[in-house]
């Protein structure tokens, strides 16, 4: 009795002296998991963001983890669980805001978490109208976009988004997304409703009719991607005439892989991909991941990651700093979606309305592929 | 082989319409690809005709009318289509020489046996070519793979520098890039270090189990047998899901502990089954002999009854240990990014970058495998030797 007594406050003594050291001392964690997407994309965070972070702190390991695709269905399962092997998380401003409502992502607080930028205007001024949701901590600005292959194009090489949608000027196949998404905004454009009608126009039963009924001219010839790496790929064959994905990939493509394409800017989608915490995270994890995010989301480092990939970088700030290109030298400024030249024409994507209809369109849209 | 049958020389109504018929399908595909099956057919049927007609009929000689077919169609070939076409050309032009003259001699019919009737020789060659035709279906998706992972180019495609066969084409960066990635690499040493432990385990519980559960006295045998066997039933992405929540709440998830549990969980029924089946043939009165002459169990185990089960041992570990190797979906659940194995990363790879560095390591990996089956076989065929017959 007395021994397990003994052994009970010991134990009891200890634990209380690991927690009061964990927080008097902002202990860290030495490992992070940080997930991401693969491919390019990755390899720039990591080249940008990782790498110098562990350059500066010794000791301290980051794995990569590809799941960012079923981010928002793994961070459930982790929450039942109760195991939450994550500390860092890159989605879409969707998930985020999808993660954000059920509670499975941390609400941060902007000004507190984040670094000034280097003239001292708060994080929330400088990442301003891009802090769609409390849980999300903005990186990068990217356009869904479309891109075609200039041999196969004739002499007249297409400029507006509704050449996508006539197939006498251009035959061939075209690589759509296999998602409503997008695809239904560009429908609506080019069975000529105005701009800023779209969303209401694509609110109403008849409108989602109107749209699918322009995809449906062009069925026959669509192959329909839902990785990020089938454009390209499927472009490299000529096995379609234009295609549309990020336009990361596609810069990639023209600049990297010397391939024959070209950017088709004209209505240009943008969006949204950053950072969210998982909730729930030990004080030790979330003492390191903080650290992390701090150094991994200021000025510089957003500046930095467009030397490896053409996306716009979230901060005001950064814009100025985009230099060129590590490998190829080239200037940056002209591949990013957010150039003025680029973006004559662009579309935000509208998260309410997404939220709002996503499933009743998805559905219809399912249904319309599947005829 | 020996001839059969004596052969004679056939008439031109017999192998002209046939020639034709086979340059017919093989003008159905060139012709296909070219946009037009029909016109190929037309054209194939003509030119196979025309062509065994003056050979066997005009030139008469054989060796210069095959091998003059050969050149005559690597050059038509060169002009329609530089290199590659040269090679095609010259297969096909070897292949209809070599045929004309194979049904004008009437070679087809030596090695059968004389009584069939036409019907059933027509049969006996369609056969072989429907099997043949099957086992290129087969192996075709794996051979275009290897050719693809040389590509200069980061791209799944045949360029026209691979196509004319122009050095500047290929590359092995592909496979510099593998061996250099850090992920790469990591991959496989996580798949090396977990399929021999997971190999490990489940022929070891396995065989204990096969063992035990053909013992008669064992009470509820069935049931147990079929609740051991049932990751080999249940839909993997339940038994992945479940393993999941279990191992998160007990503290295995994301170790590499738990990834060997999960994975000898999947190998245990291929085990007990292999060993199962050679247990029937296993004589019971063998172990009780060996009893009888003073050997403990464990003894007995070891020097009687493990060296003649052992064929199944061997054959239920390399299923264990391929199931192990080639897992994704299990490992995606128990698994956590530290343990990222080959598949893992080729799935990754396959999904968010379609890049030739997953043809190269499956080029790697079929070299593997061959050798792996051909040390086997060899083995297999040295055993056999020296018992001077067959195992079981």
């Amino acid at each position: 009795m007395k021994f397990t007594t003994t052994l009970l406050a010991t134990s009891a003594l200890i634990g209380a002296g690991t927690f009061a050291f964990a927080d008097a001392h902002g202990n860290m964690a030495n490992e992070m998991t940080l997930v991401s997407w693969g491919g390019a994309y990755q390899a720039s965070q990591d080249k940008a963001y990782l790498q110098p972070y562990l350059e500066n702190n010794p000791g301290v390991t980051g794995v990569w983890d590809e799941s960012s695709n079923e981010a928002v269905a793994k961070l459930r399962a982790m929450n039942e669980a109760g195991n939450i092997t994550w500390d860092l998380v890159d989605v879409v401003a969707a998930d985020a805001i999808r993660l954000c409502d059920e509670g499975l992502a941390m609400e941060i607080d902007a000004d507190e978490m984040l670094a000034d930028a280097p003239d001292g205007t708060p994080a929330s001024e400088d990442f301003g109208d891009l802090l769609v949701s409390d849980c999300f901590i903005p990186q990068i600005v990217y356009s869904t976009t479309f891109g075609y292959r200039t041999d196969m194009v004739g002499d007249t090489p297409p400029t507006k988004i509704c050449d996508v949608f006539d197939l006498e000027a251009y035959p061939g196949k075209r690589a759509l997304e296999k998602r409503p998404i997008n695809n239904m905004e560009w429908a609506l454009l080019c069975d000529g409703v105005a701009k800023d009608e779209v969303y209401d126009v694509l609110a109403t039963p008849e409108g989602q009719e109107k749209a699918l009924a322009k995809l449906d001219t062009i069925k026959d010839n669509v192959i329909w991607w839902s990785a990020g790496a089938d454009t390209p790929q499927l472009l490299a064959d000529g096995e379609v005439v234009m295609g549309s994905t990020y336009n990361g990939r596609l810069f990639s493509v023209i600049e990297e892989q010397k391939q024959p394409v070209a950017m088709l800017w004209d209505a240009q989608v943008f969006d949204l991909d950053g950072w969210i915490i998982p909730a729930g995270l030990p004080a030790d994890r979330l003492a390191r991941v903080k650290d992390f995010v701090k150094f991994a989301t200021d000025t510089q480092r957003l500046a930095d990651q467009s030397q490896y990939i053409s996306y716009g970088p979230a901060r005001l700030s950064s814009a100025p700093m985009v230099g060129k290109h590590a490998d190829l030298g080239i200037d940056m400024a002209p591949h990013m979606p957010t150039d003025p030249k680029n973006a004559t024409n662009t579309f935000l994507y509208n998260y309410e309305f997404w939220a709002d209809y996503r499933d009743d369109i998805d559905a219809k849209f399912q249904a319309w592929l599947a005829q | 082989m020996v001839a059969l049958t004596p052969i004679s020389r056939k008439p031109v109504g017999f192998y002209v319409p046939t020639a034709a018929a086979a340059g017919a399908f093989a003008g159905l595909f060139v012709g296909t690809s070219q946009g037009s099956g029909l016109l190929g057919i037309i054209i194939g049927a003509v030119i196979a005709g025309v062509l065994a007609f003056v050979l066997t009929q005009l030139i008469k000689n054989e060796p210069i009318a095959r091998w003059g077919t050969v050149i005559g169609f690597a050059i038509v070939g060169l002009l329609l289509g530089g290199i590659p076409a040269l090679v095609l050309g010259a297969i096909f032009g070897w292949f209809f020489g070599w045929f004309s003259f194979w049904l004008y001699e009437g070679r087809y019919r030596a090695k059968v046996a004389p009584y069939l009737t036409p019907g059933q020789v027509l049969w006996h060659f369609t056969f072989r070519v429907i099997c043949g035709a099957i086992l290129i279906f087969l192996i075709t998706p794996i051979l275009v793979v290897m050719p693809l992972s040389f590509n200069a180019e980061n791209f799944f495609t045949f360029t026209p520098k691979m196509l004319s066969f122009d050095p500047d084409g290929y590359s092995l960066k592909h496979y510099r890039d593998f061996f250099t990635s850090s992920a790469w690499q990591g991959a496989v040493w996580n798949s090396v270090k977990i399929a021999p432990a997971a190999t490990l385990l489940s022929v070891s519980f396995g065989t204990l189990a096969a063992i035990g559960l053909s013992q008669q006295h064992v009470p509820f045998r069935r049931a147990i047998m079929a609740i051991l066997i049932s990751p080999m039933i249940v839909p993997l992405i339940i038994s992945a899901a479940g393993m999941y929540f279990f191992y998160s709440r007990v503290g295995l998830q994301g170790t590499y502990l738990g990834v060997v549990l999960a994975h000898a969980a999947l190998g245990i029924p291929f085990v007990i089954i292999t060993v199962t089946a050679t247990l029937v043939g296993f004589d019971r009165s063998l172990t009780r002999a060996a009893a009888n002459m003073g050997a403990n169990p464990v003894t007995t185990f070891f020097r009687v009854q493990m060296p003649l089960i052992l064929p199944g041992v061997i054959s239920g570990g390399l299923f264990a240990f391929i199931t192990s190797f080639d897992e994704v979906v299990v490992v995606l659940f128990v698994g956590s990014a530290g343990q990222k194995t080959l598949p893992w990363q080729m799935f990754i790879g396959l999904r968010e970058q379609i890049s030739p560095t997953i043809l190269a390591v499956a080029t790697i990996l079929v070299g593997i495998s061959i050798c792996l089956l051909t040390v086997v076989e060899l083995l297999r065929r040295r055993s056999e030797r020296l018992r001077g017959m067959s195992p079981g």
